[in-house]
């Protein structure tokens, strides 16, 4: 089995990099150790913002779909139920398909998209059934169909945190508060102003203290937290909810990336480590690129101008596409990221990805496999 | 939840204040509220996003370049056809009517839960904060076929609520 490009991974960026380069002709292996493709798309019922290239305005759900179907167009060949556990030297993918067989796959371009994972924070009772990730909860709600409780307290006001609590809401629970440790509401406003309506208060400058109640949560304890980040004694507050949802952050789901040897470097604007990498999103290992949020975490807009990048990259340097063509198809997506990378919240990103590109031209030549 | 409703939050909860609305590129000003319904943008940060943009039919609303702009409104290409309270992914417009009859407003809201109230229902008329202000009755129920999932409620309020109600609680 010699593939063009092995993809691990499914999400965004994974399946837009997929149906880019097999447009092309490019022979395309995708793996994930889910046994469906789509990733976290398909648990984000919320429109999406951007532009109609970004097909903003739909659903998310709906761009999984969307994208799923171009897949079917074009000859993209998938390995499900299959977790990706090293990637060797000699470019061999080295895999394991859920109860069934172990083996390789040799990929003359590997690409690197395994997404973020959700953060956790830790607090007394922080392992009681009822702590979860506001991803977990989204899980449960969206492909479960299970309504993960029905008192909530969502901590963090992040846009996850923002959206999850409106998604609970939708599915019927109560949101008894969504609270932060920090000063200012992290998220949008637009997302905040959409609980807000709903009744949800939005607490700053508090944190979670511990969760009581057996076996599972009963009721929290929060409290405020000065600017430095330290519990305000007396200030402790009983909130009754028999769910907890952390969203306190993804980082880049990264292990992979060190079990290939990758060069890394600490982002705290990325929430974690991540691989140092070039404009065209190659690694330090020669035909090791990167897209999607283990690149930095961002969001599913983002992940798939990225898997677009790699895929055109990639088309290119098997010779499927011409250097001018593909040069003009590069510009295109740079622009395109450019504009998603803008505004107060985007700017911060587009810092951050300048500087690795600079780290990566400073580290001189690339380890050749 | 009336308990946290309680705690002081620094007067950052979330909420634009309505002298802040008042001065967005998206909102109309005092006159063209008289002449029918027009849309109201309560869209406050620079987030690279431009679908208003893209489904008004009449040309009223632009966002231009860069992407970040906030959304401007020309109320007098503005029809209240109400398309771009379904595409908002921020749900932050909304289409007011203000002389809808001599004491009532009518104001369209985007409303994505999944107990839909009937036309006629009566239900109390809530705030950017969530807080119930005052009496207000169900005139229509646009529901979502196609319009990307997001139903519209139209509710007439007592006129000196047409800037205040953004939802409702029943």
């Amino acid at each position: 089995m010699n593939n063009q490009l092995v993809i691990i991974g499914a999400g965004p960026a994974g399946l837009s990099a997929a149906i880019e380069a097999a447009r092309y002709g490019v022979k395309v292996l995708v793996i994930d150790e889910n046994d469906k493709p789509g990733g976290q798309l398909f648990l984000q019922t919320h429109k999406f913002f951007g532009s109609r290239h970004h097909m903003a305005g739909v659903r998310g759900f709906q761009i999984g779909e969307n994208i799923l179907k171009q897949t079917e167009n074009y000859n993209v060949e998938f390995l499900l139920n299959t977790v990706v556990w090293g990637i060797y030297p000699d470019r061999r993918v080295a895999f394991a398909e859920e109860g069934k067989k172990k083996g390789f796959v040799f990929g003359e371009n590997i690409l690197i998209a395994t997404g973020a994972l959700e953060k956790a924070f830790n607090f007394k009772g922080w392992t009681k059934p009822g702590v979860m990730g506001a991803g977990a909860a989204q899980y449960m709600m969206h492909v479960n169909r299970v309504l993960p409780g029905k008192k909530v307290l969502m901590v963090g006001s992040g846009n996850v945190g923002l959206i999850v609590s409106y998604q609970l809401v939708q599915a019927g629970s109560e949101v008894v508060g969504v609270i932060d440790s920090l000063p200012k509401i992290g998220g949008y406003q637009v997302h905040a102003g959409k609980i807000r309506r709903l009744g949800v208060p939005i607490i700053t400058s508090h944190s979670i203290v511990e969760a009581f109640g057996f076996p599972c949560v009963e009721s929290a304890v929060i409290a405020r937290v000065d600017d430095r980040g330290k519990i305000v004694p007396g200030s402790e507050m009983e909130v009754v909810c028999d769910l907890i949802c952390l969203a306190v952050g993804l980082r880049p789901f990264n292990e992979l990336c060190w079990a290939t040897d990758l060069e890394m470097r600490y982002s705290k604007e990325f929430g974690g480590f991540v691989p140092i990498h070039n404009e065209e999103l190659e690694t330090t290992h020669e035909g090791v690129y990167l897209a999607g949020d283990v690149s930095g975490t961002e969001e599913a807009s983002t992940a798939m101008e990225e898997g677009r990048l790699v895929g055109v990259v990639v088309a290119e340097k098997m010779k499927l596409i011409e250097k001018r063509r593909a040069g003009e198809l590069k510009k295109e997506v740079y622009e395109r990221l450019r504009s998603l990378r803008s505004g107060t919240f985007g700017e911060k990103r587009a810092r951050e990805k300048e500087d690795i590109f600079r780290d990566f031209a400073s580290r001189g030549t690339q380890c050749i496999f | 939840m009336y308990i946290l409703n309680k705690l002081p939050n620094d007067g950052n909860d979330g909420i634009l204040s309505l002298e802040r609305i008042r001065r967005l590129p998206g909102y109309p000003d005092e006159s063209s509220f008289e002449k029918g319904p027009v849309v109201v943008i309560e869209c406050d940060e620079d987030i690279p996003c431009n679908p208003c943009e893209d489904i008004c039919p009449s040309g009223a609303i632009t966002v231009g370049e860069p992407i970040t702009n906030l959304p401007r409104v020309d109320i007098r290409k503005c029809n209240g056809c109400c398309l771009c309270i379904t595409i908002c992914p921020g749900l932050c417009m909304f289409v007011v009517y203000k002389n809808f009859s001599d004491t009532e407003s009518l104001i369209y809201i985007p409303w994505e839960l999944s107990l839909l109230p009937e036309k006629g229902t009566v239900a109390e008329g809530c705030n950017r904060r969530g807080e119930q202000v005052c009496r207000v009755r169900v005139e229509k129920v646009i529901k979502a076929k196609k319009l990307q999932k997001t139903s519209i409620i139209a509710v007439s309020v007592p006129k000196k609520y047409f800037e205040i109600v953004r939802s409702i609680s029943y």
